[in-house]
């Protein structure tokens, strides 16, 4: 019996459960034309009846996910030959493994066969079995079930707030694993980085002025010890964002306004989408139109002005990240923009205003917390980007405010870091993880402050 | 089709309306005025408005006004004077067009793209609708008061001192003080609002909140002032509040004021008007129309027994 097989028959008995259920009910009731003496409408009894077979079913095929092949192993480790047994922890997994790949039949691995193939026979038979059992505790678990339901139902017996309850519980579990998930991400970064800030200190990492993280690899190995200093990636990272911002907002700006107040009807349905197609553009592409087509071009005007431009400057990189970022700013914005209620724009056009009078005296203020959260949340997004700087602006971590020199920026340094052959404990490898902090802690507050900003404005209409 | 056959008879046809938004369907109801036996033969007048339409001393006049939405008609034929120093009151069902017509006499329909009017708009005999007349000086003369209290998201002082400001009606600070001030102590806001200059227009009660909005319209020194529905979100209280300072500013402006309240229509206007499907039915002193209506639907509407 095949675990999919399994969940299959589940969902037809489910489905069967639920229409015996409402079945039972509607003739409790006694018959189709009063079904209103019933607490709950019939289709929620059915629910309630599926939901008691269901849910114990999966539990159970949870439980047998989590703790089944667990507890075969351990039954097959435990008759393993003496001197298999004795191995140490990791070289034992790799033995649990060739058995796992025998039983599979994948990859046989010719050292081992004759002591493991009773082995791996016994494991395919223990699993065989255990599907068994994990079928036959089902069909216990399910009956019960709904036996259980089956006796409830009565006309008084109020169904709808049991499943309703059910519902709101999904629901509840729903939020908590995206909840889970970010706190399960940030507790590895956490510790990690902890470990980095053992060989590291702290403050030389948040103030030092010097990034060269350049180690030795093996311990006879001539190396510098490399130096850990996070300033010139933070200012760098702030230049390519701040340049990106400069582009990004006006734009974005003038874009949601026309869009919003000036443009017909017909106008914005096209242009609208046609701007947010930029952020569908993958990054990549965004990244080598900047390092070949921007670049390039930015150099041949530099020096025809007689002024030395880096191949991969800042500037570059932080203009095609700013027209990336357009639609973030345009689209929040216009959203924003849009929902400042008509009223207010009927008022200013009553006392004799015109459209831009309008605009910058009453519908940017009453839009600007939203608007500021807009540019917040793309201020994020611009830290946070990687292929564009990659591409086009250097891994040189220069600490310098010239936006025509190359420059390096966090995330940058993250993939340079990561790339390659590093033991994972190194000092080099972990301060991937630092950064990956800082990072995440940077963005975090941005975040913050823009949902605090939208909180506000939704305060002040309704 | 009746498009292009509306265009065929343009030439015949005796009035010119103006086109404002759109060249081709315009004339259709112009056509129709010439056969008054199309209209709803429930309507006794067969469109024509009973009483008087016509003030002594017009400061807005209107003549053969016809709105469209796309493909409905708004108003059909609508003529009224309003007088100097007189209030009006529009009353009718709703979605019986009072509120077009009143936005059509600033101009506020232009905001609407799918809104196509004709006929003549007269201020003070210059025509509203003309091209060279410049709808920014347009609506300072006529300045409107709306439904809901809108003020804006400025402070109190702000929102009075917008209207100036963009018509760049004060110089100095002084003199914007003055005019800020006065407009509130017009509005009857001043005593209440005098420690509170910096406080949010949004921050006040409804009552309040249109007060100032009165304000802010006064500030500008318009001519007229439109007010639509101004009191229906109102309690009977602040209600009398701008009752009285309607009764007050009737002194000096043309007012015309839509209302649901008969007994709003009573208390403040001279004259009153009942629209009913997009037609004028009648204009009258407020007296008549209530004791002594010249319309079966006026006195059915007056007397509750509508529908």
């Amino acid at each position: 019996m095949q675990i999919s097989t399994l969940i299959l028959l589940l969902a037809a008995v489910l489905i069967a459960v639920f229409w015996l259920g409402r079945d039972k009910a509607i003739r409790c009731a006694g018959g189709i034309g009063s079904v209103r003496k019933l607490h709950s409408l019939p289709g929620y009894y059915g629910y309630y009846t599926a939901i008691w077979c269901g849910i114990p079913g999966l539990i159970l095929i949870g439980l047998w996910f989590m703790a089944g092949d667990v507890l075969i192993l351990q039954q097959i480790t435990s008759q393993l030959p003496e001197h298999l047994r004795q191995l140490p922890g990791p070289e034992l997994s790799l033995v649990v493994n060739d058995i796992k790949n025998m039983a599979a039949g994948q990859f046989i691995n010719p050292a081992r066969i004759g002591e493991l193939s009773d082995a791996a026979e016994q494991y395919t038979n223990l699993q065989d079995a255990s599907r068994w059992i994990l079928a036959w505790s089902m069909l216990a678990v399910v009956c019960l079930g709904f036996g259980w339901a089956w006796s409830r139902l009565s006309p008084g017996f109020r169904a709808r707030n049991r499943v309703e309850r059910v519902m709101k519980t999904g629901l509840i579990l729903a939020s908590t694993l995206a909840v889970f998930t970010s706190v399960g991400i940030l507790f590895s970064v956490v510790i990690e980085a902890f470990r980095f800030f053992q060989k590291v200190p702290v403050a030389d990492f948040l103030f030092g002025l010097n990034w060269s993280p350049q180690t030795a690899i093996r311990p006879d190995q001539v190396g510098s010890s490399g130096s850990f200093g996070a300033i010139p990636l933070l200012f760098g990272t702030l230049l390519i964002s701040g340049i990106a911002m400069l582009v990004a907002v006006p734009l974005g700006l003038m874009i949601a306004i026309y869009l919003s107040e000036y443009a017909s009807r017909k106008v914005r349905s096209w242009v609208k989408p046609l701007v947010e197609v930029l952020a569908g553009i993958p990054t990549v592409v965004y990244g080598y139109f900047a390092a070949l087509t921007v670049a390039p071009l930015l150099r041949n005007f530099g020096e025809s002005l007689g002024w030395s431009v880096a191949s991969e400057s800042a500037l570059g990189a932080g203009l095609v990240m700013g027209v990336m970022i357009i639609p973030f700013v345009s689209s929040l914005s216009d959203d924003v923009i849009h929902a400042v209620p008509q009223s207010l724009r009927d008022g200013s056009y009553g006392l004799g205003a015109t459209r831009s009078e309008t605009v910058k005296r009453v519908v940017l203020p009453a839009a600007l917390p939203g608007i500021v959260s807009a540019v917040l949340l793309a201020v994020s997004r611009a830290i946070g980007e990687t292929m564009i700087v990659v591409m086009a602006a250097g891994l040189a971590a220069n600490l310098t405010i010239n936006p025509l020199e190359a420059v390096t920026t966090v995330t940058v340094q993250i993939v340079t870091l990561l790339v390659g052959d590093q033991e994972f404990d190194s000092t080099k490898t972990l301060a991937a993880f630092a950064l990956g902090l800082v990072l995440f802690v940077v963005t975090l507050i941005l975040n913050v402050i823009a949902l605090r900003v939208v909180r506000r404005y939704r305060e002040q209409y309704e | 089709m009746s498009n292009e056959a509306a265009i065929m008879e343009a030439p015949e046809l005796q009035s010119e309306p103006r086109r404002i938004e759109d060249a081709t369907a315009v004339q259709e109801p112009a056509a129709k005025r010439d056969e008054p036996m199309m209209m709803d033969e429930e309507q006794e007048g067969k469109g024509h408005t009973v009483g008087d339409i016509t003030a002594a001393d017009p400061v807005i006049s209107v003549r053969n006004c016809n709105v469209h939405y796309d493909d409905t008609c708004a108003l059909k034929n609508i003529n009224l004077d309003i007088g100097r120093g007189e209030v009006i009151a529009l009353i009718g069902p709703s979605g019986c067009g009072k509120s077009t017509f009143l936005r059509c006499l600033n101009r506020m329909n232009d905001t609407i793209d799918s809104a196509r009017i004709t006929g003549t708009f007269n201020l003070y005999g210059e025509d509203i609708y003309a091209a060279e007349t410049d709808v920014v000086l347009l609506r300072a003369r006529v300045g409107m008061v709306f439904q809901k209290p809108n003020p804006f998201p400025k402070s109190i002082y702000e929102n009075v001192a917008y209207g100036p400001r963009i018509h760049g009606l004060a110089t100095s600070r002084a003199e914007m003080d003055d005019i800020v001030y006065g407009s509130l102590e017009r509005a009857g806001l001043l005593d209440e609002l005098k420690s509170r200059m910096d406080d949010r227009g949004t921050s006040l009660s409804g009552g309040q909140q249109q007060r100032l909005c009165i304000a802010r319209t006064i500030a500008v020194n318009p001519e007229v002032i439109l007010m639509d529905e101004p009191c229906s979100s109102l309690d009977p209280i602040a209600t009398a509040k701008i009752e009285d300072l309607i009764d007050e500013l009737s002194r000096n402006y043309a007012i015309a004021i839509i209302t649901h309240s008969m007994h709003q229509a009573a208390r403040v206007s001279r004259r009153t008007a009942y629209f009913h499907l997009g037609r004028l039915i009648e204009v009258d002193a407020t007296d008549k129309i209530f004791t002594n209506p010249g319309h079966r639907l006026t006195e059915d509407y007056v007397t509750g027994r509508f529908g």
